[in-house]
């Protein structure tokens, strides 16, 4: 491939490069299955949807934002000391997340607690900070940004959903409060009860595991040699 | 006593990786082999004994609402809280790239078995778990913080080095394929802190 039509596409937003750019960490090159980063806050939030809805849209923005201005800044920025350069820009806006959230859903970066703060070491945001926002220009950065956002949010979306109807027998939702599907006493007299071993951390664990399987037998490359 | 409390609880009840999942990217990255999982758990014990003393010195003398006020009390109604983020992880980056010369200078022979894993431990996310919870938790003194962090290092330490055994024997078992490697790990260390949690109903 020659240096113009290398120029040429990445000019479009939309060609074929960005698209797979939005698409490969979808799937292919997801940012938790595949590519092991990220877990550390994935696990501990998902026992509720709304944690996880909120924790998801917090790392688009940081990553968005992280992606964009390292991009922007990628070669003013010394090697040496590139790793402090990323944590102070990405804890920068870790502390806006922050406090817009304690200001709008006070109870729910109540329950998030530290994991918010721990967004500033999670590892996506660096990964991508080092192997994509460091090396390309702010438009596929940011098309970055979002793919591996989205390839994050839908692990932690599947996993709450999954954790909290068999936990709680229940969907929340950011501002609405938890909606029960089936009232309780109804659900006694029939003899089933809420699986509360759902609720406990290690089943977050358990259900990525079931996650990964699943994606891996119907995506063959994937697997790995052991 | 409080303090012995505080550290058993850190490495059982409350573990960094069974409890939190704190510093999982580098638990399942580096547990390959038993050998490098003694080396990253041994960096991360030493890397929490050190910053979580630190980032409390901080925290009680110049973040926390009228923690200021030893200077004048003028500043007895300062509350910096919101930078504890930025700061935590200045000094954590900072320490750390400190230690490592520290430790290639005066300690060649342990810097040739933590060395390559000091980097790595800047953004490990246990080392900012640990001075997150510090810091939600309010301990009382430096010793209680100190054992707090020692403890939740050893936790970390005992989590990688049994996960690492697991998988060093796993090769020899039949896994099916698309659960080998990365999948079969996930649901042994759930299994695992399943089995942590028999340590719940302890007082402590």
């Amino acid at each position: 491939m020659s240096a113009t039509t290398e120029v040429k596409k990445s000019e479009s937003l939309f060609s074929k490069k960005n698209k797979k750019l939005l698409s490969d960490p979808l799937n292919d090159s997801n940012p938790i299955t595949v590519q092991v980063l990220g877990i550390c806050s994935a696990l501990a939030i998902t026992v509720q949807l709304q944690q996880a809805v909120m924790m998801s849209l917090s790392v688009l923005v940081v990553m968005i934002g992280g992606n964009v201005i390292i991009s922007l800044l990628r070669n003013l920025i010394p090697d040496k000391i590139r790793i402090i350069v990323q944590l102070v820009i990405v804890a920068s806006l870790v502390i806006i997340v922050n406090e817009v959230m304690k200001a709008f859903v006070p109870d729910i970066s109540e329950k998030l607690s530290v994991f918010v703060g721990l967004i500033i070491t999670n590892c996506i945001i660096m990964g991508r900070l080092e192997a994509f926002a460091l090396g390309n220009k702010p438009g596929p950065s940011f098309l970055d940004a979002i793919g591996n956002g989205m390839g994050y949010a839908w692990i932690l979306l599947v996993v709450s959903i999954v954790r909290e109807i068999f936990g709680s027998g229940a969907i929340s939702l950011p501002g609405m409060g938890q909606i029960k599907f089936i009232s309780p006493e109804f659900m006694a007299s029939t003899g089933y009860m809420n699986n509360n071993l759902m609720i406990l951390p290690p089943m977050a664990l358990i259900v990525v595991g079931v996650i990964i399987w699943i994606q891996r037998s119907k995506n063959t490359k994937l697997i790995e040699e052991a | 006593m409080e303090s012995i409390n505080i550290f058993i609880k850190a490495i059982f009840i409350e573990n960094m990786i069974f409890a939190y999942f704190l510093g999982m990217c580098s638990y399942l990255a580096v547990s390959k082999t038993v050998k490098t999982a003694v080396g990253l758990g041994a960096a991360v014990i030493f890397v929490l004994g050190i910053t979580v003393p630190i980032n409390y010195l901080l925290e009680n003398f110049v973040l926390k609402e009228g923690a200021l006020a030893w200077i004048s009390p003028e500043f007895a109604d300062v509350d910096l809280s919101f930078l504890s983020f930025i700061m935590f992880i200045a000094v954590i980056a900072s320490i750390v790239q400190l230690v490592e010369m520290i430790v290639e200078k005066f300690a060649p022979a342990l810097y040739g078995a933590l060395g390559i894993f000091l980097p790595l431990i800047a953004v490990n996310c246990s080392i900012l778990g640990g001075a997150l919870f510090m810091q939600e938790r309010q301990y009382t003194s430096i010793g209680d913080a100190t054992f707090f962090a020692l403890g939740s290092g050893v936790g970390w330490f005992l989590a990688i080095v049994a996960i690492a055994a697991i998988r060093e024997k796993i090769r020899y078992s039949d896994v099916p394929p698309a659960l080998r490697g990365l999948g079969i790990t996930f649901i042994i260390t759930g299994l695992m802190g399943l089995a942590f949690m028999s340590f719940m109903g302890i007082e402590l």
